[in-house]
């Protein structure tokens, strides 16, 4: 069955401080070639049968509307995997 | 109107209902239990949605219980001018229901922090702060991991310009909210949200600390006071 995949990241401008905590320890670790870390969410919904055009649609409306919060995020990708037999 | 009749919901996860049922009998009045899975407010004249983690705060903090089947009713309600007061979490629904702007995102140090806030009352020209005078000055504990408020800087110019921030953090912004905002107010004055939490500040012996003794401090009975004084007034 195909999965469709939404992902959300923090709006760029804001403060993630899961990334930055993330970001910190990697700079004690030794890891200073890695200057940041910004962490966001992935949604894999699975659908029954084809992926049509009005399901993406209403996918769409979901990530805007309830994946995301649009004063705080952003959606930055959706995308269909079809399932590999 | 006899005694008003104050709803607070539960919602999976609430923490504060029974402390906001008995800070609204202090104050008063009648607190009726209202549950999130219900399509009815049980004639109540006023609603608080408590603070806790609605629904595990998963997908985001208080996303998931603003579009709970009692949602729909209170945002009815709340368009046609009933009082309504969202306390932390309940704070975070009622951004997510877009019933106030902005947002509130994790702590600025991402840490849980938990202490006695002063604030200042900004605006009394609503439902939920009429029993205070404008700069006054008050203590309620705060408790939050998701406390920062934010909005474009149209949004918060609007809020400023229009009056609109209820509350300020005072001497310290425990987490980098912006414009050190503690609570705003929807348009027509009737939704109050704020992060900290007037209903455990409300009975001598369990409150924050003051100057003059100990866990006496009850600033949180200003809020109720309020909301009974409005509709009285009615």
């Amino acid at each position: 069955m195909p999965t469709i995949i939404v992902e959300v990241m923090p709006k760029a401008e804001l403060l993630d401080p899961q990334g930055k905590a993330v970001a910190g320890a990697l700079s004690r670790l030794g890891h200073g070639a890695i200057t940041d870390v910004r962490i966001g969410k992935r949604f894999e919904l699975t659908v029954e049968g084809e992926v049509t055009e009005q399901v993406l649609a209403d996918v769409a409306t979901l990530a805007d509307e309830i994946f995301s919060n649009q004063v705080i995020e952003d959606v930055t990708s959706i995308s269909v995997e079809e399932a590999t037999v | 109107m006899t005694t008003p009749r104050i709803g607070v919901v539960t919602f999976p996860g609430s923490l504060d209902d029974r402390d906001a049922q008995r800070a609204i009998r202090i104050a008063g009045a009648e607190a009726v239990e209202l549950w999130h899975g219900d399509h009815d407010l049980r004639g109540v004249d006023a609603i608080v949605l408590p603070g806790g983690f609605s629904y595990g705060d998963y997908l985001r903090a208080g996303a998931i219980a603003a579009r709970a089947p009692i949602m729909s009713e209170i945002i009815d309600a709340a368009g046609k001018g009933m009082p309504v007061l969202g306390i932390c979490n309940g704070f975070q629904m009622l951004t997510e229901a877009h019933l106030l702007p902005g947002g509130l995102i994790r702590n600025e140090r991402g840490n849980f922090i938990r202490r006695d806030q002063k604030l200042s009352v900004e605006t009394t020209d609503t439902a939920w702060t009429n029993a205070f005078s404008a700069g006054q000055e008050i203590i309620i504990p705060l408790k939050n991991g998701e406390g920062g408020f934010i909005a474009s800087d149209e949004e918060l110019d609007r809020l400023e310009g229009e009056g609109r921030v209820v509350f300020r953090y005072l001497e310290t912004n425990p987490n980098g909210s912006m414009r050190d905002i503690a609570g705003i107010v929807n348009a027509a004055g009737n939704v109050v949200g704020l992060m900290p939490h007037p209903e455990h500040a409300v009975e001598p012996g369990f409150g924050p600390d003051t100057a003059g003794a100990m866990r006496s401090g009850t600033d949180g009975l200003g809020f109720f006071d309020s909301a009974i004084a409005a509709l009285l007034a009615v």
